[in-house]
């Protein structure tokens, strides 16, 4: 039980670890002076939220948080395939940060409830940071869709792009099964029918055709990963690789 | 009685006072070209210094450290955009200044024409070249245009963190292995004299400064304030056991101030006429996010435009 | 590519414990929801605000320095305002 909540509290700091690095690629290169530091707050939120994740698997497993940050190989990090994925242009980030913000709306409110104390507080904190991504990146979708030809175009081919790893959200594998059946983590399965209300409701708001289901890839809780995750970490990773067992 | 010559004494006379100047009151022309000149330019090296610190988020060495230089970049973007707003009360947008940083016409602080080439320089930059903006930036808390003054109230309360992060990366690192030791010190060694050199030039080689003076938008002279940061800084090394590059540095009792060595003023003026190593990089890389962005900011105000009307119909 | 150029903003925080909305600065967004949120993530980063105001510059109605005459000198010659034109007894200092 207790390695099983190690590898749940690794895996969602994975993800957002992950993502974080991702969007903080955006500093100094974003459309506008306000957007750039919207884009941060965002960055600040994911690091810090992998932060807690990584602290709370520490207290098992007594490994850093960057001991799992920086010393891991690509095969080890069990985060999800979008979250590792380039940002692509502004209309890409927006549309994965909006799909994303839909799924954890509802993932952190049920795992605010976990009978594990420690990933329920984790959660309510994290769940008032989502619901203002949710808001930007929600009314981000409408623009995005409603705005210019070009916004629209952009928006679909981000869309188009995206879709394929959403599934992969939603999976439930042997480990999380059996933390949900002690009320522990949120069963995925029963999240997919409103995510897909809403994103579906948003989208026809902004104009905005949803994708066909033609096409999914998945892999990322096995380590199986896409080719972009190894320069991430060889980026991400670096300092500690050159110096290792220092502080800084 | 309205005439230019009793506005100017009127003007003076508030500015002898210690009276603050706001955007709707009468200022003479020099006045408000200097200070747009002078608020522009603090803009712009605010946005420009985030590409040097920018350059080390995804490689920072800790989870820590990442977060601390994340929030840390992210207020010099948010000083951009106080000072950006502040310029604006003067009557000019802010896509004539992003114009005139793009042509060229508009400069920034030369020191952000330096390569950050290790993760001790962000040490460096935060303890030397924020801890020399601040002096300055204390001294401006007293400058005669109120949206100026008020502007580095703001920023001066974010800035001590700044420093403080810096200095304690440096500490961290002259502690720790030799081969840390050695990437503080050359740190040190490559940003110490571009910082004092940020004062600008010497006060009897400074052209603008007497009018600046008179107008109590410079408070202070360039001498004073570099001597100022080298007094406050100088014990800052030594107790981190870091050795300043300056053969001439001694402490001299008769002055109470620290002496120092010349200053090399051709590679300032190297560096400010483009052969910095980064000169080109900078402005290419604020060209391209302004360039990537274009469609972006259509969008809003096609989205914004659209809703505008919808209100209006539905008002209607 | 020329920008059009969005509207400024004015940005006014009251902090949790604050009274009043106080202006912190400015900002340019294209929209009145935007604004608030560029506003929240420039000017509250660091804990100070319970709430936020932004209101377009283009709508603020300011009073003009040749107005100052007017507008304020009277209300220098009315002492009568202030709580220390009053005599209090000693003793009473909490007034």
């Amino acid at each position: 039980m207790q390695q099983a909540l190690v590898t749940y509290a690794v895996r969602l700091a994975d993800d957002a670890l992950i993502y974080g690095q991702r969007v903080s690629e955006w500093c100094s290169n974003a459309p506008t002076l306000e957007e750039d530091l919207a884009l941060v707050n965002v960055t600040l939120d994911y690091i810090g939220r992998a932060r807690m994740f990584y602290e709370y698997a520490s207290s098992y497993s007594g490994l850093s948080e960057d001991t799992y940050a920086f010393t891991r190989d690509g095969r080890d990090f069990t985060n999800l395939l979008i979250c590792e994925l380039p940002n692509g242009d502004f209309a890409n980030t927006l549309v994965r940060q909006y799909l994303l913000d839909e799924y954890e709306a509802l993932f952190l409110g049920v795992l605010s409830s976990s009978s594990d104390d420690t990933l329920a507080l984790i959660a309510q904190k994290s769940l008032k940071e989502t619901t203002y991504h949710l808001r930007r990146s929600h009314e981000w979708v409408l623009r995005l869709g409603m705005g210019t030809d070009e916004s629209h175009a952009r928006a679909c081919t981000a869309l188009d792009a995206l879709w394929g790893y959403t599934p992969e959200i939603f999976a439930m594998d042997d480990i999380e099964s059996g933390l949900a059946a002690e009320n522990i983590a949120p069963d995925r399965l029963a999240l997919l029918g409103p995510w897909r209300e809403n994103v579906a409701r948003t989208l026809q708001s902004a104009g905005l055709p949803v994708p066909a289901d033609s096409w999914q890839v998945e892999g990322g809780r096995r380590g199986i990963h896409t080719e972009h995750l190894g320069h991430l970490l060889a980026e991400m990773q670096v300092m500690q690789r050159t110096y290792p067992g220092l502080q800084w | 009685m309205n005439d230019s010559s009793g506005q100017e004494a009127q003007f003076q006379a508030k500015i002898d006072a210690e009276s603050r100047i706001e955007p709707k009151d009468w200022m003479p022309l020099g006045y408000r070209k200097q200070l747009i000149r002078q608020m522009s330019q603090h803009a712009h090296s605010e946005v420009i210094g985030m590409q040097p610190e920018g350059n080390w988020i995804t490689r920072a060495p800790t989870l820590e450290r990442k977060t601390i230089l994340l929030a840390k970049v992210q207020d010099e973007c948010g000083h951009g955009l106080y000072l950006y707003s502040a310029t604006e009360t003067l009557g000019v947008t802010r896509e004539e200044l992003v114009e005139a940083l793009h042509s060229g016409a508009a400069k920034y602080a030369s020191i952000f024409n330096y390569p950050s080439l290790t993760w001790a320089d962000i040490g460096a930059i935060g303890w030397l070249v924020d801890g020399a903006a601040i002096v300055n930036q204390i001294s401006l808390q007293q400058t005669s245009y109120g949206p100026y003054a008020r502007a580095m109230v703001r920023i001066c309360k974010e800035e001590s963190f700044h420093q403080r992060q810096g200095y304690e990366i440096m500490l961290r690192l002259s502690e720790g292995a030799e081969s840390q030791k050695a990437l503080a010190q050359d740190a040190l060694d490559r940003w110490w004299w571009p910082s004092l050199m940020m004062f600008g030039p010497h006060d009897a080689d400074s052209a603008n400064s007497a009018q600046s003076m008179q107008w109590k938008i410079k408070r202070v002279s360039n001498d004073e304030l570099r001597q100022k940061f080298i007094d406050q800084t100088v014990p800052q090394a030594e107790a981190i056991g870091l050795k300043i590059p300056d053969e001439a540095l001694r402490w001299n009792e008769a002055r109470g101030h620290y002496d120092f060595g010349p200053i090399d003023w051709d590679e300032f003026i190297a560096v400010i006429n483009g052969n910095g190593h980064c000169n080109r990089e900078r402005l290419a890389h604020h060209k391209k996010a302004h360039d990537d962005g274009a469609w972006v900011r259509e969008c809003m105000a096609a989205y914004a435009a659209r809703q505008q009307t919808e209100e209006k119909v539905s008002a209607g | 590519m020329v920008d059009a150029g969005f509207p400024l903003w004015e940005v006014f925080v009251r902090s949790k414990r604050g009274l009043d909305h106080i202006h912190v600065g400015s900002l340019h967004a294209a929209d009145a929801e935007s604004a608030l949120e560029y506003a929240r993530d420039t000017y509250t980063r660091r804990g100070e605000g319970a709430s936020l105001w932004v209101v377009k510059s283009s709508d603020i109605v300011a009073s003009q320095e040749s107005d100052a005459e007017s507008f304020y000198d009277p209300m220098d010659a009315k002492p009568y305002r202030h709580a220390a034109n009053y005599e209090l007894p000693d003793g009473v200092d909490n007034m």
